[in-house]
């Protein structure tokens, strides 16, 4: 941000962050190169993956090692879980891991090609977790009803897919990303589908709270570059939306003014 | 006694502890948590739960992920 302009943290569950992109772990060829591209990104929220331990390997570096706890507000995920109760059992398995962290990110997928959110298993997920004491960012379809079900349970920010996850195109609806936001009163942020940076920048200058990514960054030809990338856009984004664009016109209007030209 | 551990099958000696089994896999210490037949066993009772017959354990840690 700009010395002369000093914006509102991003408030989740009683976090305050002064980024507004929130990033993955997935997909990097390296823990190095994770590393990298997180502090490229400036993000301060990272997501991760919760899976079984392989046994009978030798133990190599750990994850929580490249982003410790202590520097980073962990969010754990629950990709891969296609129903209610295996969501809810990972985000138990996490808050063990993470001794007693209840910040998660739900995600309930419909299935392996699209992997659309099912909401139905979403919202069972949602009510059992802060019911339990969970503090949940929940991903989503960008259907607006939805969404107000979801905030309604409880969930302390809403997560609307910009397109399918991994996908990289961007936002298809941008009409219904502004109706959620317009509607909500807790953070929405776009999370999967953008795939460059002018697809943050839109999310942000629609109003979005936030953006969250992992592909876009990981899978960009150089990553830690498009992570860097990433960050300028999200704070242009955000600086556009709150600056407020001009009006659209139908005809031109000169910057210069008509007044005082050597043709005159 | 056998039980499934992260979904395969192994057999393991009689009254064995959660601890017991976490340090046989090389994993003490490690930043790891503990499932047992569907409820976690927190960190503090794994050197006083004893696994039994057909116990179904699930022991992961965190990766990488969006």
């Amino acid at each position: 941000m700009t010395d002369f302009f000093q914006d509102q943290p991003l408030r989740i569950a009683g976090h305050a962050f002064t980024s507004r992109l929130l990033v993955g772990t997935g997909k990097y060829k390296d823990f190095d190169e994770t590393a990298e591209a997180i502090a490229a990104s400036g993000a301060e929220v990272v997501t991760f993956a919760v899976r079984r331990t392989n046994l009978g390997q030798e133990a190599g570096p750990n994850l929580l090692d490249v982003v410790p706890p202590e520097r980073f507000t962990l969010l754990p995920n629950t990709a891969g879980c296609y129903t209610a109760k295996d969501a809810v059992r990972t985000c138990k398995l996490a808050r063990e891991l993470l001794d007693g962290h209840k910040l998660v990110k739900l995600e309930v997928l419909g299935d392996d090609s699209t992997l659309y959110p099912n909401v139905v298993e979403t919202l069972k997920a949602a009510e059992e977790l802060i019911r339990d004491g969970f503090d949940v960012m929940v991903y989503t379809s960008d259907d607006p009803i939805v969404a107000q079900e979801l905030e309604r349970l409880g969930c302390c920010a809403i997560m609307p897919l910009g397109s399918l996850i991994g996908s990289g195109h961007g936002i298809q609806n941008p009409h219904n990303i502004r109706l959620i936001i317009e509607q909500a009163s807790v953070p929405v942020l776009v999370d999967a589908g953008i795939g460059t940076a002018s697809d943050a920048a839109m999310a942000m200058e629609l109003g979005c709270d936030g953006v969250l990514m992992n592909s876009a960054i990981a899978h960009a030809r150089q990553p830690v570059l498009m992570a860097s990338a990433m960050k300028k856009a999200v704070e242009a984004g955000r600086e556009a939306f709150l600056a407020g664009r001009m009006p659209r016109r139908q005809s031109a209007d000169p910057s210069s003014p008509f007044a005082g030209r050597i043709n005159g | 006694m056998q039980i499934q551990l992260n979904g395969e099958p192994r057999d393991l000696a009689p009254d064995l502890t959660v601890a017991q089994l976490v340090d046989d896999l090389g994993l003490t210490g490690r930043r790891i948590a503990v499932e047992r037949n569907e409820e976690i066993v927190p960190k503090s009772e794994h050197g006083a739960t004893r696994l039994a017959d057909g116990d179904r354990i699930e022991i992961v840690h965190a990766i990488g992920g969006g």
